[in-house]
């Protein structure tokens, strides 16, 4: 008997088998119904059904980020696929591998209006880190080749396949390939060693100097080396948003987050450096502020795989083309010791003297609340945040100890990312409780997907910290705009309680300051399926320490200012 | 002030959507493309681009590397500045009554052109050669009445054993 020749759907499925893919995050229509018939004869491949599209992109991105493997998403042609647009932007603002999986209206109908035909290829092109409109079904086994290819390597991001039912139909009569030959695409990997010794030569040089990582460091897994490099020098580290947890946050030598919400002594150690190293961040304005009068006079290194970041905000003393651990592994031996007691000790002084703090009194504070998560998940969660106030929070009082234990939206600023992702990452991780912290603005645009949590009995925590305010737009508004609030009121939320519970999910309340570490503990300790706890926390209550947007570091408010604020005058 | 101008020469896979993702570049930094050759070459695979372009070098220069950037481009050179071989091509329709003619056609003689139509009312010249060239010859011609012109852009190739 003759063997089945495959379809083209038959061949993208066939070609996530043999990338390793374990899960896909879909939802089906018209132009898409191919790809899921092929779904039923390939069981390897799980399936999660999501409640919007949206959601399926960053449940994708979730799993990415947790275990730095590509997520695959996979949706219809037309509104299906411009729903993953926000999704995709967010994967390729902080370097996520994700494939996106569109349908299409049949070939002979493109560019004819036929029915949910977009031109999502068009749409999605500054999005992308590359896409294909596939018109040949024998060209799909080297396409899927190059996507995970693209995908996953140098600095990763979205790759989208953009494909027509007809070209899903037909017979594929192509093989597989294992190499792909791609001319117009290099991956650096170690960087030149003159550059190397030059970096060597300015660190020898240096008596406060400060390391600055970013996505990089935990893209490439470089916490280990950035550690030695950090105790040979002994430089302190600072991180960047996203690069939580590539090195320890428990590390001595770490100060924490640098930025506009950064910890006042990584921005004081930041303000009164000589030197200052950046492995795999992008001097994004959130990090320099007023970029004239950023660390002036310091030398400033540059190690990033991406050679369009050297010059693009800073112009580096040294830029380094590579990848960010085997860039810190090969500079390890040109470094010794450097003369820093001095600037160590004054690090520590600054860390003492101004600690991340908080006040008891008056009402549940969103940072007591997480402070207390921290204390009882004790490093060894992963946690996903959606944006506003609660992640800059997350991002202080959650300490982030091991590498991919912290997923946030940090270039786009997604609302809406950080209950899917830890779907996605959930379900990578099976083995970490993972917690998502979101705010009460951010959950309501993907809490449809309460529904797939629940259906995929995953014991993601979702900590809603709700203050039924936007509270970052209503911070930026008390402090800049005359306190004329506007837009930023969510009256009309829901009792997220009841909201869990008619998914059928289990729902906990904190009302009190004296509740909340005995109802986290008992979130903690439910592992049946998703869980919400829903976090009252005072309606207005602001983020500090804060540097002003386009503000100089010296800016920085370490508290609630009592002079009026001008207003801000740098990126958004 | 006027912005510098730029010849930009890129090398890149002859794909559907490649200059999309190109102008793209362009676009979204607020660049202005003053003229673009696209064609194959001698590997029909390639094509390449010249590109004219005003704006300021710092700008040019993340153009540059963003373009490079994409999978399928293989190189982005700016010539500018360098010893290359420069070249453009017009077709200029002029009106010629009778009066007129021959001092058109004297303009054309001198400078290379060919008359590559010729009508009652008006001709076309053809001429090729330096941008500039072509600026001059249109000084000289617009007093008789330009009726229409078109531009090829401007292509161009690096000498000797230089990489185009």
């Amino acid at each position: 008997m003759d063997k089945k020749i495959p379809t083209g759907a038959d061949v993208i499925i066939q070609s996530l088998i043999r990338e390793g893919v374990e899960y896909v995050f879909g939802y089906p229509g018209g132009a898409a119904i191919p790809l899921f018939d092929a779904l039923v004869d390939h069981p390897q491949i799980k399936l999660v059904l999501v409640r919007h599209e949206q959601g399926a992109t960053h449940m994708a991105d979730g799993y990415a980020r947790a275990t730095g493997k590509p997520g695959v998403v996979l949706v219809t042609s037309g509104p299906g696929a411009t729903n993953t647009v926000t999704g995709i932007l967010t994967a390729q603002m902080d370097s996520s591998p994700i494939i996106v999986l569109c349908g299409q209206t049949i070939s002979p109908m493109l560019g004819k209006d036929a029915f949910q035909e977009a031109d999502v290829t068009g749409i999605t092109y500054p999005v992308v880190k590359h896409s294909y409109l596939v018109k040949q079904v024998n060209d799909l086994p080297r396409i899927m080749k190059e996507a995970f290819h693209i995908a996953t390597t140098g600095r990763p991001g979205p790759v989208l396949l953009d494909l027509p039912k007809d070209v899903t139909s037909a017979p594929c009569t192509a093989p597989f390939v294992d190499s792909v030959d791609l001319p117009g695409y290099e991956i650096p990997g170690v960087p030149d060693q003159a550059m190397l010794a030059k970096a060597a030569e300015y660190l020898s040089r240096s008596r406060k100097p400060v390391l600055y990582i970013g996505q990089g460091a935990v893209i490439s897994g470089a916490g280990k080396a950035i550690t030695q490099l950090a105790d040979k020098l002994q430089a302190p580290v600072v991180n960047t948003l996203l690069a939580k947890g590539a090195v320890s946050e428990d590390h001595p030598l770490h100060m924490g987050m640098l930025g506009m919400h950064g910890t006042a002594y990584a921005n004081k150690a930041v303000m009164n450096c000589d030197l200052i190293f950046s492995i795999g961040a992008r001097w994004d304005d959130r990090i320099v502020g007023k970029l004239s009068e950023f660390c002036p006079g310091a030398p400033k290194l540059h190690l990033d795989i991406d050679p369009a970041e050297f010059g693009k905000i800073v112009q580096p003393d040294v830029s380094m083309v590579g990848d960010a651990r085997r860039g810190v592994e090969a500079l390890l031996p040109l470094v010794r010791k450097l003369d820093t007691a001095d600037w160590v000790k004054q690090c520590a002084a600054w860390r003492k003297q101004y600690p991340l703090k908080y006040g008891k009194q008056g009402g549940l504070k969103a940072q007591h609340v997480l402070d207390e998560m921290d204390r009882l998940t004790r490093g060894k969660a992963v946690v996903t945040t959606d944006v506003g106030q609660h992640q800059m929070w997350a991002a202080q009082f959650c300490r982030s100890t091991f590498n991919r234990s912290w997923i946030s939206s940090g270039g786009a600023g997604t609302m809406g990312f950080g209950f899917p992702a830890a779907i996605g990452a959930q379900l990578g991780v099976p083995d970490k409780p993972v917690w998502a912290i979101v705010g009460d603005g951010g959950f309501q645009m993907t809490l449809c997907e309460l529904a797939t949590a629940a259906l995929q009995k995953v014991p993601v925590k979702v900590l809603i910290i709700n203050n039924n305010y936007l509270g970052m737009v209503r911070q930026w508004q008390e402090l800049f705009f005359d306190n004329r609030y506007s837009g930023v009121d969510m009256a009309g939320n829901p009792d997220f309680v009841k909201l869990a519970e008619a998914y059928g999910v289990k729902a906990f309340r904190i009302r009190r300051p004296g509740d909340v570490r005995r109802i986290l503990k008992q979130a903690s300790e439910y592992n049946d399926g998703p869980c919400v706890i829903e976090a009252e926390v005072v309606k207005e209550d602001n983020v500090y320490p804060m540097i002003p947007a386009g503000a100089p570091y010296r800016d920085m408010l370490i508290e609630r200012p009592r002079a009026k604020m001008a207003k801000p005058t740098g990126s958004t | 002030m006027t912005t510098p101008t730029h010849t930009i020469s890129v090398l890149v896979l002859n794909k559907p959507g490649v200059l999309v993702r190109v102008a793209l570049v362009f676009a979204r930094r607020g660049y202005n493309i003053d003229s673009l050759v696209v064609s194959p070459v001698l590997d029909t695979e390639f094509s390449r681009m010249t590109i004219t372009c005003s704006g300021d070098l710092a700008t040019l220069d993340q153009i540059i590397k963003q373009l490079v950037k994409l999978i399928d481009v293989v190189r982005a050179v700016d010539h500018t500045g360098e010893a290359v071989i420069e070249k453009e091509m017009a077709l200029i329709k002029v009106r010629c009554p009778l009066e007129n003619r021959t001092p058109i056609l004297q303009v054309a003689e001198h400078f290379k052109g060919t008359t590559v139509d010729f009508g009652h009312e008006s001709l076309i010249l053809q001429i090729s050669g330096g941008s500039e060239k072509i600026d001059h010859v249109l000084g000289l011609l617009r007093p008789f009445g330009i009726v229409d012109l078109v531009r090829s852009g401007k292509i161009l190739m690096a000498r000797g054993a230089e990489r185009t």
